[in-house]
């Protein structure tokens, strides 16, 4: 964690890539294969059918970010990979937290830290409550290190996505190719094993 | 056009230009054996394991730069093929293995025979396919020989169930062209980077042109003979890069590396620039990347930009296709002689020549080195050879120089013993006309020479050498140099290697005198069908010079010339 050491250099790498399965598989192979460690890895839809988006953080001093990204490329599956934090970018990390609040003062303290960082509460308890942050990843650690001292009981954060701003936009044309409609096989099965 | 799946397949294969395959049939796959028997032109050879269909394919390949093909049925059938991807993937060698699969509906339950092939494959494949829906098929496998062959070729295999290798739907070959938007290989440099190469070469005054197997499979020998004449800088070669230059030229320094010449380390260390042509700065070739060519500028050119600073840090870095690059480095390159630094080169070779074994008196003893130094001499140096993997290796690169391209096959990024004679059977498979030696060690041999039987069933022309040392000789010398001597797990019990033969009814023959070797080539060329032939040499020789693992490049152990003592 940054706030630890103050010394990581964290990249951002932003693909695009075939929504298919098994492609998760083949990155996260990549990685553990090149000894390449991740910081973070999240994987989503677009706006387009055919193709899903990662977003990738690395920490610079242990791999080199161009060869990470060469390797990225070879991978058939991989449409386009983008440094993203080489440009302007707008990054967000998302947190469920949930944290003690069996006593007003709990109660007190959570609320009151909701209101200085872009967090609120969407689940309240006797006995816990549930905060969801959504904001860039050093917000989001700052909050989570204000609620220690109260009493953190569960927690799940869903790392990092980013996007390049203005006109630096990251998509692709692909369709993949057309195949053949109406003839899709039901899986006939006489005898076959 | 109804089709089953297995007949869409032979269909592709077809118009892919297949007219070979290697492989073995099994329950997942016998769909695909029965659609073989309306297939004809395109003929099966049955192995008799299937690591040896992967090295067949691969052999095949490399010998002719055609898309080589394996089959083999589910779980142990793919299994067995592991090694043989992994080789190709290591050399950049362009094959498709096809495996049966357990049923879709079976998939994910344990079933007979079922293995993850896709999950297995994926670390040691260029890419791989499941084929889920027969109607993929036929797009699946144009993507499948359109990766394996373009770009940095590679292997990559086709997983397809059972029973979509029985589904039946209409066929129509997919025409169109091969939309791969993640997959575009750049082949031109662009005029900055040319200019800055150019310049580094004109500039130089002790250059050194690092010729790798990417010069042989962009088939860029012509561009580079061109550029070495008119630049007149020197060439090193590495394993796979034998036959990129042809090595009588004047400018040929030989292998580098491990097992190099002394010549070309050493010009390495001392020169003000490298130019890294197709290869990819293996540990074998650099040793102790801290001290490797501490004093050079650094071009490098490689079809893969992740190869482009992975292991060197260098000041011009081109990803693109060397036939094109170096085609369009050409004009910039200004005519020079080099006087010095070849005069220096000389030296160099003059002392490599005093301390060659083969200008030594030693007796009546049969060395390796003679025996491949012979059978160069006797099949006129233009044989193919194919070799397996061990001192036997290196002494072939060392004594067999090669003057036309790809006419060494050999495993090196793997080092997969195993890997020679069922290469030999494929590559003959590939180049019916030419002569094929496979140049084996007594250890290696018998990994995989169960393919004796393959190669007698297909009458293969095939000629199996094998240098007979009674040792695993490569790791015996690193027992002798490295753990004082202590010979544990290297003396091998062989059988008779010519009865071995005789029990296949191969013709056979044993050498055990200097004498023999030139009649040992006039009998395995009178011979149709395979040949053996045991070569009976020194046990403990050593392969010299050696660069010890992560050692200093020009840290060499050398022989001693003559008159000199041993020193290590
Ligand atoms: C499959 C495999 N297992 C182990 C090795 C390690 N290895 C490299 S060379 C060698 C010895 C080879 O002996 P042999 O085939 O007799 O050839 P020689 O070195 O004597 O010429 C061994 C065991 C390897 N390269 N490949």
């Amino acid at each position: 964690m940054s706030d630890e050491t103050g010394m990581e250099q964290k990249v951002t790498l932003v693909t695009l890539v075939d929504n298919r399965p098994g492609v998760l598989n083949r990155i996260a192979s990549l990685f553990r294969r090149r000894n390449f460690n991740i910081d973070s890895l999240t994987v989503g839809r677009t706006h387009r059918q055919h193709v899903s988006r990662m977003t990738i953080v690395v920490d610079a001093r242990l791999a080199n970010v161009n060869i990470i990204a060469a390797n990225l490329r070879k991978l058939v599956n991989v449409i386009e990979v983008r440094v993203v934090s080489d440009e302007p970018h707008v990054s967000r990390d998302l947190a469920l937290i949930k944290v003690r609040t069996d006593d007003p003062e709990s109660r007190n303290m959570v609320t009151e830290i909701c209101e200085r960082y872009p967090g609120r509460i969407v689940d309240m308890g006797v006995k816990v409550a549930i905060v969801e942050v959504t904001a860039h990843e050093e917000q989001v650690e700052a909050m989570i290190e204000e609620f220690r001292p109260i009493g953190i009981v569960e927690m799940v954060r869903t790392g990092v996505v980013a996007m390049g701003r203005g006109i630096r936009i990251q998509d692709t044309q692909y369709e993949p190719p057309q195949m053949r409609a109406g003839t899709r096989d039901n899986g006939v099965q006489q005898n076959i094993l | 056009m109804q089709l089953t799946g297995s007949e869409i397949l032979m269909e592709c294969l077809l118009r892919e230009g297949v007219d070979v395959m290697f492989g073995y049939p099994g329950g997942a796959i016998l769909p695909t054996y029965d659609a073989m028997t309306k297939y004809p032109q395109i003929h099966h050879v049955l192995v008799r394991h299937e690591q040896g269909a992967s090295h067949m394919a691969d052999g095949y390949a490399r010998a002719t730069g055609r898309v080589g093909v394996a089959i083999a049925t589910s779980g142990p059938g793919a299994t067995n093929l592991v090694t043989g991807m992994a080789t190709a993937m290591m050399d950049s060698s362009p094959i498709v293995c096809i495996t049966g699969q357990v049923p879709r509906a079976a998939i994910g339950s344990d079933a007979f025979q079922e293995t993850d092939v896709t999950g297995v494959s994926l670390p040691v494949t260029k890419h791989n396919f499941l084929v889920m829906d027969v109607d993929e098929l036929a797009w699946t496998v144009r993507e499948a020989f359109h990766i394996a062959r373009s770009g940095r070729p590679g292997p990559v295999l086709i997983d397809i169930p059972k029973d979509v290798q029985i589904a039946i739907t209409e066929f129509v070959y997919p025409e169109g062209e091969i939309v791969l938007p993640g997959y575009q290989p750049r082949t031109t440099a662009n005029e900055d980077e040319l200019d800055a190469a150019g310049r580094l070469i004109n500039e130089a005054e002790r250059p050194i042109i690092l010729a790798g197997h990417g010069i042989l499979m962009s088939g860029a020998t012509d561009e580079l003979l061109h550029l070495v004449e008119r630049s007149g800088v020197p060439v090193a070669l590495t394993l796979l890069g034998k036959g990129a230059l042809p090595e009588n030229h004047p400018l040929s320094l030989g292998m580098m590396g491990m097992h190099g010449t002394a010549t070309s380390n050493h010009s390495i260390q001392e020169a003000d620039l490298l130019i890294a042509l197709g290869m990819r700065f293996d540990d074998r070739v650099t040793g102790n990347l801290a001290t490797y060519s501490q004093h050079s500028r650094k071009i490098h050119v490689d079809i893969d930009p992740s190869e482009i600073n992975k292991n060197v840090p260098v000041d011009v870095g081109i990803a693109g296709d060397l036939r094109t690059v170096i085609t369009q480095l050409l004009p910039r390159i200004e005519r020079q002689q080099r006087v010095d630094w070849l005069a220096r080169i000389r030296d160099w070779q003059e002392d490599d020549d005093e301390r060659d074994i083969l200008h030594h008196d030693t007796g009546d003893r049969l060395l390796g080195a003679q025996v491949i130094n012979d059978l160069w001499l006797h099949t006129g140096g233009d044989a193919i050879t194919v070799t397996d993997v061990g001192q036997h290796q290196m002494l072939e690169a060392q004594y067999y120089p090669h003057q036309r391209p790809s006419t060494l096959i050999t495993s090196g990024g793997l080092g997969t013993m195993g890997f020679g004679f069922p290469a030999a059977i494929g590559a003959k498979f590939g180049l019916p006309h030419e002569e094929v030696w496979a140049i084996v060690g007594d250890g290696g041999f018998q990994m995989t020479m169960c393919e004796l039987a393959t190669a007698v069933q297909e009458k293969t022309n095939v000629n199996i050498a094998i240098l007979n040392n009674a040792f695993l000789g490569m790791v015996r010398q690193w027992q002798e140099f490295f753990y004082e001597e202590r010979y544990h797990a290297t003396p091998m019990f062989n059988p008779d290697f010519c009865l071995f033969a005789d029990a296949y009814g191969v013709p056979n023959m044993r050498v055990t005198r200097r004498e023999q070797v030139e009649e040992s080539v006039a009998f395995a060329r009178s011979v149709q069908g395979p040949v053996l032939i045991e070569y009976v040499i020194e046990k403990e020789d050593i392969v010299y010079p050696m660069v010890p693992a992560g050692a200093d490049l020009h840290a060499m152990i050398r022989r001693p010339k003559p008159g000199e003592r041993e020193s290590a």
